[in-house]
């Protein structure tokens, strides 16, 4: 697969699928999507280059410290997210009854906590593929 | 009951799902079955769109048709390395 | 063996037609008066927009709703990848003898 023209189509598409992957996340609140969905996408934006480009090249661009650092401390984030409720006087990750102004329905950050929540576990979700990836890839090695 | 174009048109994706399921145990090769079952995966998309679900359809399409055949390809790819 | 073969035939054949039969007793797709349409999903309908502030109300319920659910959903998934892991990853061998 280190074919030339793969590598020249393949440095032009995965701009533009990167690009559509945070669109889905972000707009998970006033469109159809998710941050399941584009975490998925993401994902598939990295495998596509690491297999591509060879995975030397793959392991080099995500380091697997990085990788299994967000996957540890990934559920940490969401939870000091929750804790905002607390110290407003509010039950654990709630979100209007902590006094958080939820913007205009159908902007970009309408919605409150549930933008930062849908980014994490979109993040999250890419870095399982990846993860998975990596791994199944190298065993036989 | 009143049929609409709708319900026609959701027979003709009905059928080929179950015309695609059949054809993977069917088939020998293995890859061949792995492209069947994007086949399944595509309609299966198609099928939650008539539904008006939106959001699974996004899900059935990159989660069915592009992760599914990945890991598969390449649990086979580690496969024929240790078989030579 | 031709026995055998006749009995599995009979077994798959009733088994589909119990199942057809109950799936012949669901009400119609997509009516006003199923029985799923209770006053649940009539208050998520109502109220959803303005509890959240989305327009979506998939996202909504997930995320604010539910979002104890998505919390330990996401412990599902490092549950997973570490299975997969400990599974698959090639360890060194001084590093298990250490």
């Amino acid at each position: 697969m280190r074919d030339f023209i793969f590598k020249r189509i393949a440095a032009i598409i995965i701009p533009f699928i990167c690009i559509y992957g945070f669109y889905v996340i972000l707009h998970g609140a006033s469109a159809a999507g998710g941050s399941f969905a584009g975490g998925i996408i993401l994902g598939l934006a990295a495998i596509v280059f690491s297999t591509i480009y060879g995975l030397k090249k793959g392991k080099k661009k995500f380091p697997e410290k990085v990788l299994f650092c967000i996957e540890s401390y990934g559920t940490l984030f969401y939870g000091i997210i929750g804790m905002i409720g607390i110290i407003n006087g509010a039950p654990f990750l709630a979100n209007k009854l902590a006094g958080i102004d939820l913007g205009i329905p159908g902007t970009l950050t309408s919605g409150g906590l549930i933008g930062l929540l849908g980014l994490g576990v979109g993040i999250r979700v890419a870095n399982t593929l990846l993860i998975l990836f990596f791994t199944m890839e190298g065993a036989d090695s | 009951m009143e049929l609409i174009v709708a319900d026609y048109w959701i027979m003709v994706l009905l059928f080929i799902l179950v015309v695609a399921s059949l054809a993977i145990y069917f088939i020998k090769d293995l890859l061949h079955a792995v492209i069947v079952y994007g086949v399944y995966s595509l309609i299966m998309a198609l099928v939650w769109l008539q539904m008006n679900t939106p959001d699974i359809a996004i899900t059935e399409a990159a989660a069915g048709i592009c992760v599914t055949i990945l890991m598969m390809l390449v649990v086979f790819r580690t496969n024929r390395k240790e078989e030579e | 063996m031709k026995i055998k073969n006749i009995l599995v035939l009979l077994i798959v054949l009733l088994t589909t037609f119990g199942i057809l039969l109950a799936v012949a007793e669901l009400p119609p797709y997509g009516m006003d008066d199923n029985p799923i349409h209770n006053q649940v999903s009539e208050r998520y309908i109502n109220e959803s927009l303005d509890d959240t502030g989305t327009l979506n109300m998939v996202t909504g319920i997930v995320f604010d709703y539910r979002a104890y659910d998505t919390m330990f959903e996401t412990i599902v998934l490092f549950t997973a990848t570490l299975a997969v892991v400990v599974t698959l990853k090639p360890f060194k061998k001084e590093e298990v003898d250490e």
